[in-house]
């Protein structure tokens, strides 16, 4: 089959690999019918997350038809069956499975000794995504294997495109997550760092849950244009200072929920301190710039709360603990616990509360897909959201 | 490694090995700059400049200036041209120092050193004269992408019945309280 293919930092290519196999009982294979390019692997493509190998299948947002079933998945799945993958691979017998925080599932991550070195504990595994977290072949490719497939699923109707279901594997959940452990009051207003494709997501999941006002901050003007259409204000922190502009919007409290869409590639020359952070990371003294939630923790109105779907990978520096602490402030972070949500935005999806294709700028096939990845990074071409059709 | 920024004339350049060129320079600009500035005395003994310290952490200074240029700027090329001209400078000064100096042997490989980085800097710099000139493609509309079928009015706190959120929430202790 083809899929494509980690060779190093900024080379991905679309090859021949060989096709997947069932290699577990509770395995299946899926004919990928759309996939999608997320920015988290844009840290893979430039090499920032550790434990790549050359050979790894990319791609954690993945859509399908089953075709083959492992013996241990056949009271779950048939073939036939029109199925969503999320990029977390679950167990759903766990202790964190069955609580409900499928991100650190504590079985599925076939590298546990990796990840315990390095976050003190393992996470669930996930596809196309490190080593650290399984090293799980992904799913920008013909096929899939989906490991605990049992589980690791969502079931999807006919009557519903693939474009407005793909992203209930990832961006969609993630923005939702990020907005809902907010909790929004009707009084609040909610500051979005980033107008990425999470960010969006997260830009509609706040509309949805009912904040007062939504600001997104970014400095790229489509990204920003397209932040608009959904009901956000906005600020180009190229244009404007991000600190002054939301007191003023706030009369000077600051906002009440804080989301950081960013993560660990924050923009590398915009202000000091992430000029500062980009010469740390040239000495290998520091691994993530940590910017944004810098500039939460200060302007989050006291008591606030702080809300991290953006991905950080190791070490930050200077980062303001006593503003944080003395401030009251809470953050809640974490990859996205998809399957506890899903039920829900399928149907919010089928009622009409949203589409998400809106966020698709750019398809293609996949032998265009390491075209697309630099695209993507490069922010060119106006390209948000790339959908690979296999 | 790019210059990204909306107003940058770099901004989505294909040729991403000019940028990451520059940013090195920048990156060895800050570097020396602060070997300089706080280490004169051991240049200068090193370089057989004895009595030029003051001159040797003034260069140091422009060092780090152009250093954080190079890192701030949307667009590097003044700044690249700029460590050409600093280059000019250091040979010079390198060269004047020649006659009668007791470490030539290690002026010399000081002349080497700087002629080497002079190359790269030259070579950077014509690249981003010849390659900023691009032009960046149409970008598109998304004016109309709310993302919303039934509209933003109608859709705005229609989630407020949602599901799953139980342990990720405010815990009711914590909650705004009223005497």
């Amino acid at each position: 089959m083809r899929a494509l293919v980690w060779h190093g930092a900024q080379d991905i290519r679309c090859d021949t690999v060989p096709d997947p196999k069932i290699e577990q009982d509770r395995d299946a294979i899926i004919k990928v019918t759309s996939c999608a390019i997320c920015g988290s692997d844009l840290h893979l493509y430039d090499h920032f997350m550790p434990g790549m190998e050359k050979g790894d299948i990319m791609g954690h947002e993945t859509m399908g038809e089953v075709v083959e079933v492992g013996k241990g998945a056949k009271d779950a799945l048939k073939v036939g069956d029109r199925v969503v993958i999320p990029f977390t691979i679950i167990c759903g017998e766990c202790d964190q499975c069955k609580r409900g925080f499928f991100s650190v599932c504590e079985r599925t991550n076939r590298n546990k000794h990796m990840a315990a070195k390095a976050f003190g504990h393992t996470t669930a595994g996930l596809f196309g995504y490190t080593h650290i977290t399984g090293g799980y072949p992904g799913g920008q490719a013909e096929y899939l294997r989906v490991p605990f497939a049992d589980k690791t699923h969502i079931k999807v109707p006919s009557t519903l495109s693939d474009e407005q279901l793909l992203f209930l594997s990832d961006i969609f959940p993630t923005g939702w997550q990020a907005a809902v452990q907010c909790d929004i009051q009707p009084t609040d207003t909610v500051a979005i760092w980033g107008a990425g494709p999470v960010g969006q997501m997260a830009i509609r999941s706040a509309i949805l849950l009912g904040a007062k006002h939504v600001v997104c901050i970014d400095n790229v003007p489509e990204r920003l244009e397209m932040a608009r259409a959904g009901g956000a204000s906005t600020i180009n922190f190229s244009e404007e200072s991000v600190i002054e502009r939301l007191f003023q919007m706030t009369a000077g409290k600051g906002p009440e929920k804080c989301i950081d869409s960013v993560g660990m590639e924050a923009h590398a020359t915009a202000t000091i301190d992430a000029m500062y952070d980009r010469a740390k990371q040239a000495v290998m003294l520091e691994s993530d710039r940590p910017h944004v939630l810098r500039e939460m923790i200060y302007v989050c109105r006291p008591a606030g709360t702080l809300s991290v779907p953006g991905v950080y990978g190791g070490l930050i520096d200077k980062v303001p603990m006593g503003a944080f602490m003395n401030k009251g402030l809470t953050m809640r972070t974490g990859q996205t616990h998809v399957n506890r949500w899903t039920d829900d935005l399928l149907r919010r999806i089928e009622e009409g509360q949203i589409d998400p294709s809106f966020v698709i700028t750019h398809r293609v096939g996949l032998e265009d897909g390491p075209a697309m990845y630099k695209t993507f990074r490069d922010k060119k071409d106006g390209c948000i959201k790339v959908v690979i059709r296999p | 490694m790019r210059y990204e920024g909306p107003r940058s004339r770099r901004r989505g350049h294909p040729a991403q090995g000019t940028d990451t060129l520059a940013r090195g320079l920048g990156v060895f600009s800050l570097v020396l700059g602060a070997a300089e500035v706080l280490a004169p005395r051991a240049l200068a003994r090193a370089l057989g400049m004895q009595g030029q310290e003051g001159l040797i952490q003034a260069y140091g200074l422009r060092e780090i200036g152009t250093g954080i240029g190079l890192l701030a700027s949307e667009d590097p090329m003044p700044w690249v041209w700029g460590r050409v001209a600093g280059d000019a400078l250091d040979l010079a000064t390198l060269a004047a120092a020649y006659d009668g100096n007791p470490r030539k042997d290690n002026l010399l490989l000081a002349v080497a050193a700087v002629a080497g980085v002079t190359a790269l800097d030259v070579i950077c710099a014509d690249q981003l004269t010849r390659q900023t000139a691009a032009p960046l493609r149409h970008i598109g509309n998304y004016r109309g992408r709310s993302g919303y079928p039934n509209g933003l009015k109608a859709s705005h706190g229609v989630a407020k019945d949602v599901e799953g959120s139980e342990g990720l929430l405010t815990p009711d202790l914590l909650k705004p309280w009223a005497a």
